[in-house]
């Protein structure tokens, strides 16, 4: 089962964990209803959708509010490190948690202390966390976008808000960044750089590249990252080799984008309901196969 | 990178104390900076504010009077991190879109309504979008005043860039 771990912008929400369920523009967790506008909520929206297309068990959540203070964070940092061994999860997705060093360390010494380590994928603020704690190397996939992927490529940097001048956030230098990422062991095992052209990258060495199709609307538009990280996690804990999870996730998310004609001002939900109809424009036949099996492994 | 031996930085227990202290010395007449800081005080994400050593005295007084006293304060010793220092933007036509840094923000250049707050990665990125976005540039919230991390340092220079460009 694959689980995702994140957080909401209510700082009264509590500690929340549960199988995930959609409502039209809402998520479920327990006994609670989620805006899936942004953030780990849009990510969870996209997983849910995902895995209802191909048939797979439903993700699991780790929910906690957070408004930036990082109380949240630490709060849920800390209840992880003590029961993840109670849960069995193939995949586990960390997304928008407070990005701190100790707290991550915790987390991943826990992680490694299972019987059996699930895949682990990071992105936004608990990918900063692994980076800059010296453990990407630890980690199965990252999904920066590109000035993530700066930040990755600059190794004294511990946050995307400061990369040295020479570090160019500019799509043509993505294989640079890359290169020099791995060089300084501050990348994950494989990579899905989103950006104007997605890249994946398999221990350093680029797979694939995704630009078609191109909707240059969909820049502006807040969480669009997010669901392709929802995306690909799915596809992994359903068994899809990661670099080909990742090729299949950035080609779907195009598809949802385009078929969502969105303007600059169009919400990440109205782009999340076009994922079912996307995956099948992604999958084709590979579809009705998925959902035979158990899983694809 | 920069190295100032005559060069302090003012440490705090969070970004947002960050925030409020550089509001208060620059409301002063301060001249400071924000930067990342050393790896030696680095714990997450964070900032630590840069001021000329000869000046602490003065500037720990402002600072205590307007209730934001740093935890600590040390001279500069190692290089520190200097913020991106790059603004991107992009006319769609009817909206324009600031990005800085990793943040950014988008408006409907004639209503000038927020329509979208996108990237980041620390949790204020989501609630900051939620109390800004469908706001006017007159009325929004600044993420000075509301957010709490680096990203919304970055989101603040793009708000601030937007309204440059849109206000008159």
């Amino acid at each position: 089962m694959l689980a995702i771990v994140g957080t909401v912008p209510d700082k009264n929400f509590p500690i929340t964990h549960g199988l995930l369920s959609h409502e039209g523009n809402l998520l479920r967790i327990e006994n609670a209803t989620i805006d899936i506008n942004r953030g780990t909520p849009a990510l969870m929206a996209a997983a849910v959708l995902t895995a209802e297309k191909l048939g797979a068990e439903a993700p699991y959540g780790f929910l906690v509010g957070d408004i930036g203070h990082g109380k949240g964070s630490r709060n849920l940092y800390k209840y992880l490190t003590e029961h993840i061994g109670e849960f069995d999860f193939d995949t586990l997705t960390f997304h928008y948690l407070q990005p701190i060093a100790h707290w991550h360390d915790r987390v991943l010494g826990a992680i490694k202390a299972l019987h059996k380590k699930p895949v682990l994928i990071a992105d936004a603020g608990f990918m900063y966390a692994a980076k800059m704690s010296g453990s990407a190397g630890s980690y199965d996939l990252f999904t920066p976008d590109l000035g993530e992927l700066a930040f990755l490529a600059d190794e004294s940097s511990p946050h995307p808000f400061y990369t040295r001048g020479f570090i160019l956030h500019e799509n043509n230098k993505a294989p640079e960044l890359i290169k020099r990422a791995y060089t300084h062991n501050n990348a994950a095992r494989n990579l899905l750089v989103k950006g104007r052209r997605d890249y994946v990258v398999r221990e350093g060495k680029i797979t694939a590249t995704i630009s078609e199709p191109s909707v240059e609307t969909l820049e502006p538009i807040g969480g669009t990252g997010d669901t392709i990280t929802g995306i690909v996690s799915v596809l992994i804990s359903a068994g899809y080799e990661i670099a080909e999870a990742a090729e299949i996730a950035a080609q779907t998310n195009r598809f949802a984008g385009q078929f969502s004609n969105p303007t600059p001002a169009t919400s990440v939900s109205e782009i999340i309901s076009y994922i079912p109809r996307a995956l099948d424009e992604t999958l084709g036949d590979d579809l009705e196969n998925i959902k035979e099996g158990s899983s694809r492994a | 990178m920069s190295k100032d031996a005559d060069s302090g930085i003012l440490i705090f227990d969070s970004t947002s104390e960050v925030i409020s202290a550089e509001n208060v010395l620059k409301k002063n007449g301060w001249q400071v900076r924000v930067m990342g800081p050393p790896p030696e005080v680095r714990t997450g994400c964070d900032l630590v504010i840069e001021f000329p050593l000869m000046e602490e005295l003065e500037i720990l007084r402002i600072l205590k009077q307007a209730g934001v006293s740093p935890k600590e304060v040390v001279p500069v010793s190692s290089p520190l991190l200097k913020p991106v220092d790059l603004f991107n933007v992009k006319d769609f036509g009817g909206h324009l879109m600031v990005r800085a840094a990793n943040m950014k923000i988008t408006v409907d250049k004639r209503s000038l309504v927020i329509v979208n707050i996108s990237g980041g990665g620390c949790p204020d990125v989501p609630y900051l979008a939620h109390e800004m976005t469908g706001m006017d540039l007159h009325h929004a919230p600044s993420p000075r005043d509301i957010g709490h991390t680096l990203c919304a340092y970055a989101l603040q220079l793009a708000y601030e860039e937007i309204q440059k460009r849109c206000l008159p």
